[in-house]
C-alpha cells in the first residue's frame, strides 16, 4: 500500500474494462448493455488521464482527449436510449434477443 | 398485492440509504484522515513508509469504483445496476481529482452523473415492468463471460503492472488546468472541437426523430 503510481490507476482501468466487457456480453437487457459501454468508456478515460499525469511532457492532451470521450459518451447515450425507447414502443420489450426481426 | 408492491420500494429506500451512508462515511473518513492522521505520523515515523491520508483516500475511491462496477456487472435488478453505476462514476471522478485533472472531474460529475445517469434511470423507469423487478436484468452465457473476464483481468493486469512505462520521475502538475485545456481546445484541437459540436447537434435532432411517436394520418 505505497503511494499510488501509474500501475495502480491502470489496474483500476483494467478492472473497469473487464467488468464492462462482461456486462456487455452477458446482459440481454438493452439498458444493461448501455451501462457496460459506459463502464468501458470510463476505463479508457481513467487510463487517458493517468497516462497524461505521469507523462514527462507538460501538455494536457490526455485530458483534452478524455473530455472528447465524455462528450461522445453523452451523445451515444442519448441516441442509444432513443433507440431503446423506439424498440420498446414497437415490441413491448427491450430484450435484445427479441429484436431480431431484420433476420427474417 | 399490497405486500408485493411495498417490498421493492423498501429495498430502494434501503439502497439509497446505504449509498448516502457510504458517502457520509467516506466524508467522515476523509475528515479523520485530514485531522487525525498527520498528528499521528511523527509518532509512527519509524514505521518507514506509512500510508499517507491521500493514499488511503485513493484506495477508498478505487475500491468504490471497482465494487460498484462489480455491482453493475452482477446485479439481478436493473435499478440496482443503475445505482451501482452511480458509484462507479463517482469513484472514477474521485480518481480524476487525484490525477490533478479538476476540469475532467467536474465534467464527469456534471455530464455523467448529472446527465447520462439520469437518462439511463429514465429509460429504466420507462421500459422495465415493475411486476417482474426481480428478473429485470437477466444475463445469458455467464460461464463464457466469466472466462473472458478472468482472461482480460489476467492479461491486461499483467501488461499494466509489468510493462516498463516511461514515467516522469516527478509527475508534472499543470498550474492552470482549465486555462491550458481551453487554449488547447481553441488552438490545436479547434477542428475536433467544432466537429464535436456538430455531433451534439446531430444527436439532438436524431434522438428526437428516433424516439418520437409516429402520427398516423
Amino acid at each position: 500500500m505505497g503511494a499510488p503510481g501509474l500501475p495502480h490507476y491502470l489496474i483500476v482501468g483494467v478492472v473497469l474494462f473487464a467488468l464492462g466487457t462482461y456486462t456487455v456480453i452477458t446482459r440481454t437487457n438493452a439498458v444493461g448493455i448501455l451501462m457496460g459501454v459506459e463502464l468501458i468508456l470510463n476505463a479508457a478515460n481513467v487510463n487517458f488521464v493517468a497516462f497524461q499525469r505521469f507523462n514527462p511532457s507538460p501538455l494536457l492532451t490526455g485530458q483534452v482527449f478524455a473530455l472528447f470521450v465524455i462528450v461522445l459518451a453523452a451523445a451515444e447515450a442519448a441516441v442509444a436510449l432513443a433507440i431503446v425507447l423506439a424498440i420498446y414502443m414497437n415490441m413491448k420489450s427491450i430484450d435484445v434477443s427479441h429484436a431480431s426481426s431484420l433476420k427474417d | 398485492m399490497a405486500e408485493t408492491s411495498e417490498r421493492p420500494s423498501r429495498y430502494i429506500e434501503t439502497l439509497v440509504g446505504a449509498v448516502l451512508l457510504i458517502i457520509t462515511a467516506g466524508f467522515i473518513l476523509w475528515m479523520i484522515a485530514r485531522t487525525v492522521l498527520p498528528n499521528l505520523v511523527p509518532v509512527a515515523q519509524e514505521g518507514a513508509n506509512l500510508a499517507k491520508p491521500s493514499d488511503l483516500i485513493f484506495y477508498v475511491m478505487a475500491g468504490l469504483a471497482i465494487v460498484s462496477a462489480a455491482g453493475v456487472a452482477f446485479s439481478r435488478n436493473i435499478i440496482y445496476s443503475a445505482l451501482a453505476l452511480l458509484g462507479a462514476l463517482l469513484g472514477a471522478g474521485g480518481l480524476y481529482v487525484f490525477l490533478n485533472a479538476d476540469y475532467v472531474a467536474i465534467s464527469q460529475l456534471l455530464i455523467y452523473v448529472g446527465g447520462v445517469l439520469v437518462l439511463i434511470l429514465f429509460a429504466v423507469m420507462l421500459t422495465s415492468k415493475i411486476s417482474d423487478q426481480k428478473h429485470s436484468n437477466p444475463s445469458v452465457g455467464t460461464l463464457p463471460g466469466l472466462v473472458l473476464l478472468v482472461a482480460l483481468l489476467g492479461v491486461m493486469g499483467y501488461v499494466a503492472t509489468r510493462s516498463p512505462w516511461l514515467t516522469a520521475s516527478s509527475p508534472f502538475d499543470a498550474p492552470q488546468t482549465s486555462f491550458t485545456i481551453g487554449s488547447l481546445f481553441l488552438r490545436e484541437y479547434l477542428l475536433p472541437f467544432e466537429v464535436s459540436s456538430l455531433v451534439l447537434l446531430a444527436t439532438l435532432i436524431g434522438a428526437v426523430v428516433i424516439a418520437r411517436k409516429e402520427i398516423k394520418e
